[in-house]
């Protein structure tokens, strides 16, 4: 039975591995899901024949809970992700995968506690947690305890900064120092449960890596979301590679390590299309107090146009660049974006997409709205390909976007933003910004661009504003 | 079980692939990518369903059922999500795909 259980281990791993490779072409990448899924489906069924399972004196109980916890857990997922918005998603991924960093964090507390118990016992009455697990076992299992916990609580906070349900960025005077001390705190408590037995010990330590989480995503800058979340998702990742080490499990050994590195690399790839280090993400929060300096610069005043002229404006030139960001998901305003790329379409307009690497809350997020609207790909182009076209173009069409056309990325080295790559929109001869309001963006800092010239501001909410650029355009 | 040398293989292997997966991804796919990959480590779940079933005191239990609980979570929401996004990948299939990375 261990080898049959080992095997369905080994397939579903294989699954796994498989299916998100072919998550990596937009072809295949619906199918890449599915052989997932059945990898976990088939590790799950056989995990019910794990002799350690089957030999515990509390089976029958034991089992019955499995099976709650499951119908509990599992129907709470499916019914929230089913509902969600897809404007949602983001915070959804942070949310599940917080839940994976605390049960890795639950498993290694199992462990723990089981060992502590038995050492406590010990005839020597010396024994600590780590003679009864072996090094390894209990290095790795308190690595991941510390590393599933700290994903578990910063996932939520996550969650509920996108969410809308939390807007501070500090929770105590001289957070950062805070923080770092907190850290060595927590380490030192890790350590003490290696050479200890005592339950107290692994209860503190569990709290202050909790707290730490906490800490340590509260300040992060909200325009820096995507790449926590990426950062959190290596990191349960790697959690559950570790505790799949303490039970000797190859899946979850395989499954979290691959995870761990490609979660990386990604974090990596989206900290660098912003021009900061990951280090920096978390050290320095755009948009609390550097920002607000930075304001001052900005002088002129932002030209208002209505939809009328910016809908005749658009339809009579030869090239228009659409430039999506979060305000366009929030609006839901992809449908219109999309009718009216249609109408100037047939006018001749040629209409492109430029998509700056950090769009949105994660990477890819305006690409699979933009799909969900039915935009074909080969309108979409990525900022390095577009960037030296604007100069080219007539109208650069900036919907619910603002730090990525930020000019002062590039010229005000003052600026949180200092060294971000941008989209030029500010190059096209027109840019027409349409935009709730005359507040700041995401980061909370100023954006000379809606004060420049060839700027004019279409105040309205997105989708509003797409509908009467339709009318505009088709009256013609 | 899975030791000593043989366990730094699989971690160094396992490290390998995960990096050759992401670095041919297009950017378009990187958000279900991250799902996808968010789904992955629900395989969690199992390592779970073992630490409830070994579980001998109502603490552990209690426990048990928490990782038991967040790990079906784990697995059953990073599938629905990453589902439905490439979901709006279906009706684009059949059309070019020019964008690149």
């Amino acid at each position: 039975m261990e080898t049959l259980i080992q095997a369905a281990y080994l397939i579903a791993a294989a699954l796994f591995i498989l299916g998100l490779k072919q998550m990596s072409s937009p072809v295949t990448a619906r199918r890449g899901i599915l052989w997932a899924g059945a990898g976990m489906v088939l590790a799950t069924l056989s995990t019910f024949m794990a002799p350690q399972i089957l030999d515990s004196d509390q089976i029958s109980t034991n089992i019955i809970l499995i099976l709650i916890a499951i119908a509990l857990g599992g129907g709470y997922a499916w019914y929230s992700g089913k509902k969600v918005a897809m404007t949602d998603m983001p915070q959804m991924i942070a949310m599940y995968n917080g839940m994976g960093g605390g049960a890795a964090a639950a498993i290694a507390a199992v462990e723990l506690l089981k060992a502590s118990n038995e050492a406590a016992h010990d005839v020597t009455g010396t024994a600590t947690v780590a003679d009864m697990l072996g090094a390894d076992v209990a290095i790795l299992g308190i690595l991941g305890a510390i590393i599933g916990t700290i994903s578990f609580s910063g996932s939520i906070i996550a969650w509920a900064k996108l969410d809308g349900r939390l807007n501070r960025s500090k929770l105590l005077p001289m957070q950062h120092m805070i923080n770092a001390l907190l850290a060595v705190v927590t380490v030192g408590f890790a350590a003490a449960i290696y050479f200890t037995n005592s339950i107290d010990t692994i209860i503190v330590f569990y709290v202050l890596a909790l707290v730490l989480g906490v800490f340590i995503t509260v300040p992060v800058g909200g325009a820096d979301m995507p790449v926590i979340i990426s950062l959190f998702n290596a990191l349960t990742g790697l959690a559950v590679g570790f505790e799949g080490y303490v039970l000797g499990n190859a899946a979850m050994i395989i499954a979290g390590i691959v995870v761990g590195s490609a979660g990386s690399l990604l974090t990596q790839l989206m900290a660098k299309a912003m021009n900061r280090s990951v280090a920096n993400v978390f050290f320095a929060g755009v948009g609390t107090d550097a920002a607000a300096a930075s304001g001052d610069g900005t002088e002129g005043v932002m030209k208002e146009i209505q939809a009328q002229d910016a809908g005749i404006l658009m339809a009579f030139a030869s090239q228009v660049v659409i430039i999506p960001g979060y305000g366009m998901a929030v609006a839901q305003a992809q449908h219109k974006i999309w009718e009216l790329t249609q109408i100037l379409t047939e006018k001749g307009v040629s209409v492109k997409f430029a998509i700056h690497p950090v769009a949105g809350r994660m990477p890819g997020h305006m690409n699979v709205l933009l799909a969900e609207a039915g935009v074909p790909y080969d309108m979409i182009y990525d900022m390095e390909d577009i960037n030296a076209d604007f100069k080219n173009t007539t109208v650069a069409l900036v919907i619910g976007a603002n730090d990525v056309v930020n000019p002062s990325a590039k010229t005000d080295s003052s600026s949180p933003l200092f060294g971000m790559p941008i989209l030029d929109a500010i190059d096209s001869d027109n840019v027409i910004v349409i935009k709730r309001g005359r507040g700041t963006g995401f980061s909370g800092v100023e954006n000379p661009l809606f004060f420049a010239d060839n700027t004019k501001m279409l105040f309205g909410d997105g989708q509003k504003a797409a509908s009467e650029l339709i009318q505009a355009a088709k009256e013609l | 079980m899975i030791e000593g040398l043989a366990a730094i293989y699989i971690f160094m292997l396992a490290g390998f692939t995960g990096y050759e997966i992401i670095s041919k991804v297009p950017v378009i796919l990187h958000t279900p990518l991250m799902s996808g990959s968010n789904f992955v480590h629900g395989i969690v779940l199992v390592g779970a369903m073992v630490a409830l079933g070994i579980s001998e005191t109502p603490t552990e239990q209690v426990i048990g059922f928490i990782a038991v609980l967040l790990g079906a979570g784990n697995a059953v929401g990073g599938y629905v999500v990453t589902e439905r996004m490439l979901e709006m990948f279906k009706t684009s299939e059949n059309k070019s795909n020019g964008e690149g990375s």
